[in-house]
């Protein structure tokens, strides 16, 4: 590392311990490639495939009636910011994926709108993964992901799909959208993976 | 991890500044002399990390103003953020000849590539301006005939970056600034946002399925993108960068 001269910064001792190179925010940042999709409630749908056959699937009705969990995470974007202690309530993906049998390996999570993003399917599982319709108590804004959005607090944030639509189980790992135009396929924030490479 | 089209990892290099020139009261230009460079895409950005005497660093990252050059000459434009960590320092501090670190270029989505041929719609909300000068920069510098249009919105005059630059260009490609604060004293049109009028009268017609690049803030962003769905655009020929609010840090 080469210092830059008269560069002092500021060393905010932050409550919490952050992933490398991150720092932290208040406000929300909002990070798309393109226009919010607008999903009516009645058109929204999230279904569960392997590639050929649609495994599961529910309305907005179905989906809200399964139980669902509030949960406090901090988040981490790719871009740097990271922002501690978020309020969100969803469905657990161990209960989206209960009692589904395929021994695929990995998921490809598919938004509204187009965006798709991969993961292990094992990091979606065992408390580690949510789709999430409220916000700090509130519905979740279009321009956040609302309907409903993946969160996966241990993953960068990309990784969280916004407008999630489905998921597509899979043998093995496909790239999405950010994995394909050169962001890290899995994108650990621990170990700052945050570019194909890293 | 294999299977995507893959970058070399991007490595940190030690790049010096060769150059620096005010944009507006708050917005410097800062040229960068970059060694090996791997050359960059218009609309792609950069990480820059600077580190203090006891070692602390930040990293934060930068759109690339500059188009392509073979000699490594790599131009950026930050606006100083008044809480920023990092802006204030660039802005202000910075002097030819000092050192910074430098990995890029990151970001294959938000990109003009010279083999695009179709027509162009580029929207700036304030410093969202920088990667659409990329594009535009090398349209020229590719000699490419694409069909481009700017549609610039600034507060106002004081707050245009690449003024002069940007009125020589047109001609070459529609150029329409927007003022929303504060015109200039002889302008035709009080104060206002782009609507769907404007969009109408200085944009591309959607019937000619243009390209668009959308970059602002937020709430510009998402105001330009549901204007130009309105208006016919199809939502996969927009691509949108958003940045801010980002807390006080940047």
């Amino acid at each position: 590392m080469v210092q830059s001269r008269g560069f002092i910064g500021r060393r905010a001792a932050p409550k919490t311990a952050l992933p490398p190179g991150q720092y932290v925010t208040e406000d929300f940042p909002v990070l798309s490639a393109g226009p919010t999709p607008h999903v009516p409630f009645d058109q929204w749908e999230f279904a569960i495939d392997d590639g050929k056959d649609v495994l599961r699937r529910w309305s907005w009705r179905a989906f809200r009636e399964l139980p669902s969990e509030h949960i406090s995470v901090d988040i981490h974007c790719v871009t740097r910011w990271s922002k501690l202690d978020t309020a969100w309530e969803g469905v657990s993906l161990d209960t989206l994926l209960d009692g589904i049998s395929d021994d695929a390996a990995f998921a490809l999570v598919r938004s509204f709108g187009g965006y798709t993003t991969n993961l292990p399917l094992e990091d979606l599982l065992d408390g580690q993964a949510w789709v999430a319709f409220n916000f700090d108590g509130e519905d979740l804004a279009p321009e956040h992901g609302g309907p409903a959005r993946l969160i996966v607090p241990h993953l960068y944030f990309w990784k969280s799909a916004k407008w999630v639509h489905g998921i597509t189980l899979l043998d093995r790992d496909e790239p999405g959208f950010w994995e394909s135009n050169g962001y890290h396929m899995y994108g650990d924030p621990w170990q700052e993976q945050r570019y194909s490479g890293d | 991890m294999a299977g995507t089209a893959v970058l070399g990892r991007l490595t940190w290099k030690v790049c010096t500044v060769v150059g620096l020139r005010d944009e507006t009261a708050t917005a410097r230009t800062i040229a960068l002399q970059v060694p090996e460079w791997p050359g960059h895409v218009a609309g792609q950005r950069v990480d820059l990390r600077v580190t203090a005497a006891d070692g602390y660093s930040a990293v934060r990252e930068y759109s690339i103003a500059s188009a392509p050059r073979a000699d490594g000459r790599v131009e950026l434009s930050v606006e100083r953020l008044p809480q920023g960590e990092v802006s204030p320092y660039l802005t202000q501090d910075l002097a030819i000849g000092d050192v910074l670190e430098l990995r890029g270029p990151i970001g294959g989505w938000f990109v003009w590539r010279e083999s695009q041929a179709e027509a162009i719609q580029l929207i700036a909300g304030g410093s969202g301006i920088v990667p659409l000068m990329a594009m535009i920069r090398s349209r020229v510098a590719a000699a490419s005939d694409a069909p481009f249009r700017l549609l610039y919105s600034v507060r106002s005059p004081d707050t245009v970056w690449y003024r002069d630059e940007l009125r020589a260009l047109s001609g070459a490609i529609g150029v329409t600034f927007v003022y929303t604060r504060t015109s200039p004293p002889d302008w035709p049109r009080p104060p206002r946002r782009i609507d769907a009028t404007l969009l109408a009268e200085a944009g591309w017609s959607s019937t000619l399925s243009p390209t668009c690049y959308v970059c602002g803030p937020t709430s510009f962003v998402e105001h330009l993108a549901k204007l130009l769905i309105a208006s016919g655009h199809h939502s996969e020929r927009i691509r949108t960068e958003r940045f801010g609010p980002t807390g006080a840090q940047r």
